[in-house]
């Protein structure tokens, strides 16, 4: 773990318990019609926050729902990286979640996880393209083509990186680790509203998470059933609060 | 010596530049079916090291000459002037683009890697300067000559397209490295033409033109769906 | 043979341009014709086949302030073999000052088995001046592969380079018929349109035709490759006659 990374006290960890986890009822806010976010306080550069995981996980309705949760709070931008350019950037554009000014498509030459991690300058210019045609940003959420589970994000290119398996993929998934699912700033594990068809044990895929990354918080999820997945919404929050710590507009620091 | 480590380390394809996401026009002459299997793709190497790699190289070695031997006065107008002269050699508004666009991404791991270059008397173009004059900075700071400088980037305008076409066609890589080393001896004339093109005044540097380049990256610029950037 | 000509046109005061200086000699000889409208014809008239290798031949424009001049050819010019080892030349140096116009539209290049050919031309516009630029080269004649040509051409704008590009094709030329330069194609060419006043165009592609705005001014590249020369002409074409009946 990083010496600067806080982990939640509350939710998501805390409290989690998805072995009765009951998919009929939908995910509700704790207080509906009350927002209980204080103002966020605004940093001196966006977060950047990977969206990595392996094809079909649900990345990109993760984004999408993001983009529903943040619309009106946060000033965004999204970057794809896909496999086929524009796929997943048309997909946001035609779901209308986004101005589509604040969404930027990387070409990846058949190499995905080339361009999140081992080069990431063309990752790095749409960044600084979005901010440069929308202004500033307080959020970037940089979406991985689908890729294996070795796939992660460079430290260069993203502040935090969110790791998106489902449920469908089989409930092993935990268990057989790799650098997504060990080291992941925040493990999603998708499409719970899945699991019974797909035979899935969220209990066991629970404790192997919990196994393989320690303190590190994990988050069941089903955008049928929370289509602004909130409490993943609630995790950005608060590392955007602290990352607003650390990068003061002020003394704006580090990579830009 | 140092510089032979260097050398290996500037024409590697995964230095942090954005090669990988490029084929170098390959992808779109794969798709208008003039790039197939082995001996096409031979053919498409050897055409584009004679024109855009004879181009690039010379104008990656002129830029290097400009830094190491011009005056800091001169060094800027100089750099501005490669940039105006490589323009007027790349027609296709597209490959304009592309050229700044991994010019861009050549700085941005150049200034990280080598924080006390000129990079600054790059001309302050839209867009960021042209490729090859950044290559020609980058090798200058990390203390190549000139010749390897062209070397370089010789090199790269093939090792490019022939990965990419590894991707898109599925060829046998031992192919297509034995290809490589076929085209190696080419490569290195080309880079030593770049080289000694150098010395000419910038309006007198190798200007060899591929319609077929301009066409297909134009064509390519137009697609909804691709897997490379160019 | 050496052959040197030279071209000058200039405003007449009325509207209409009158040549200065109009001079050639075998095998560049240059023929004005009747026309209409303000700009004045001329042919350039091969007085012998050719150019043969050993052949050096200059020509010199020169179109003043508001002048307009067309130049054509009277065929294609066969590029052909002469003695071993020398190469034939063809020289092009044309200047066009603020509201001249020239417009060179030859008749293609054949590039013949053997051949040792460098067409080279120069341009210098003022800003103002306008221009269109015409080269076709048929990479030999039919059925035969070709010898060696280059066409060179270098266009300046305002006193800033707007186009360099040197198109090889032959022996010489590694990889000249392949899929990165011409795929095949038997015939290329290039229409070269500078004119301040047409506004700015984006690029576009059509088949093996594209139009290419340039970023040096105003101007505008049409490249093409085809399978026969009437093709490209007919690529080529689509846009000069437009551009002409405008202008003049």
């Amino acid at each position: 773990m990083r010496p600067d990374t806080v982990v939640p006290t509350a939710a998501p960890t805390a409290g989690r318990n998805p072995a009765p986890h009951d998919e009929t009822v939908p995910h509700t806010h704790p207080e509906p019609g009350v927002d209980p976010h204080p103002p966020l306080a605004q940093a001196g550069r966006a977060l950047r926050v990977g969206i990595g995981g392996p094809v079909g996980s649900g990345k990109t309705a993760l984004v999408a729902a993001l983009c529903r949760a943040f619309a009106g709070e946060l000033r965004l931008g999204v970057v794809t990286n896909d496999i086929y350019t524009t796929e997943d950037a048309d997909f946001l554009k035609r779901a209308g979640v986004l101005d589509p000014s604040r969404i930027r498509a990387v070409e990846t030459g058949c190499c995905p996880h080339t361009a999140i991690r081992d080069d990431i300058g063309a990752n790095l210019d749409a960044v600084d393209e979005l901010a440069e045609a929308v202004g500033p940003l307080d959020l970037v959420l940089v979406e991985s083509g689908g890729d294996n589970l070795t796939a992660t994000f460079s430290r260069g290119l993203v502040d935090r990186q969110i790791f998106v398996v489902d449920v469908a993929g089989g409930d092993k998934v935990p268990r057989k680790g790799g650098p997504g699912v060990t080291s992941a700033d925040l493990l999603v594990i998708n499409k719970t509203d899945l699991a019974p068809m797909v035979g899935a044990d969220l209990a066991v895929m629970d404790r192997d998470a919990r196994a393989r990354r320690g303190d590190l918080p994990t988050v069941f999820l089903s955008i049928v059933g929370d289509p602004a997945a909130g409490r993943v919404a609630d995790w950005i929050r608060h590392e955007l609060a602290h990352h607003a710590a650390v990068h003061p507009i002020a003394a704006p620091v580090g990579p830009a | 010596m140092a510089t032979s480590s260097l050398l290996l380390l500037l024409a590697d394809g995964r230095f942090p530049a954005g090669a990988h996401a490029h084929s170098g026009g390959l992808e779109a002459a794969v798709a208008a079916g003039r790039v197939t299997d082995l001996v096409t793709l031979e053919a498409f190497l050897a055409g584009r090291l004679a024109t855009a790699g004879l181009v690039g190289a010379a104008f990656a070695a002129a830029a290097h000459r400009a830094v190491t031997s011009a005056g800091s006065a001169v060094r800027g107008s100089t750099l501005a002037l490669l940039d105006a002269e490589l323009d007027a050699r790349t027609a296709a508004p597209a490959l304009r683009t592309v050229s700044r666009r991994q010019g861009r991404a050549l700085l941005r791991a150049g200034r990280a890697i080598w924080p006390e270059a000129s990079f600054d008397d790059l001309p302050s173009t839209p867009g960021g300067a042209h490729q090859p004059l950044v290559l020609g900075l980058l090798c200058a700071a990390a203390g190549l000559s000139r010749a390897e400088t062209a070397a370089v980037a010789a090199h790269g305008t093939v090792t490019g397209a022939a990965s990419a076409a590894v991707r898109l066609l599925g060829l046998d890589p031992y192919q297509v490295q034995a290809l490589l080393v076929g085209l190696a001896s080419r490569c290195d004339g080309t880079a030593a033409e770049a080289a000694r093109a150098a010395d000419e005044p910038p309006e007198r540097l190798p200007a060899a033109a591929a319609p077929l380049a301009d066409i297909h990256a134009e064509a390519h610029a137009t697609w909804e769906v691709r897997l490379f950037a160019s | 043979m050496r052959a040197y000509a030279r071209l000058v046109a200039r405003a007449d005061g009325r509207g209409g341009t009158v040549l200065a200086e109009l001079r050639g000699e075998t095998p560049l000889l240059l023929r004005q014709t009747p026309g209409s409208g303000r700009a004045v014809t001329v042919y350039v008239v091969g007085g012998a086949a050719g150019p043969l290798a050993g052949d050096d031949l200059r020509l010199e424009i020169d179109v003043g302030p508001g002048a307009a001049v067309r130049v054509h050819t009277v065929a294609a010019s066969v590029a052909l073999p002469g003695r071993p080892d020398v190469v034939s030349r063809m020289a092009v140096r044309a200047v066009v000052h603020d509201g001249g116009a020239l417009h060179w539209l030859p008749e293609q290049l054949v590039a013949a088995a053997g051949c040792a050919h460098l067409a080279e031309s120069r341009v210098e516009l003022a800003a103002g001046a306008r221009l269109t630029w015409r080269d076709e080269v048929i990479c030999g004649r039919y059925g035969e592969a070709p010898g060696g040509a280059v066409v060179h051409t270098r266009v300046d704008y305002d006193g800033r380079p707007l186009l360099r590009q040197s198109l090889a094709v032959g022996p010489g030329a590694p990889g000249w018929a392949g899929p990165a330069v011409l795929g095949g194609a038997p015939a290329t060419g290039s229409l070269l349109v500078v004119d301040p006043s047409i506004p700015h165009e984006t690029a576009a592609v059509e088949g093996t035709l594209a139009r290419l705005p340039l970023a040096g001014g105003p101007a505008t590249l049409w490249t093409a490759t085809a399978a026969d020369a009437h093709t490209l002409r007919d690529h080529l074409d689509v846009e000069v006659e437009p551009l002409l009946t405008k202008v003049e």
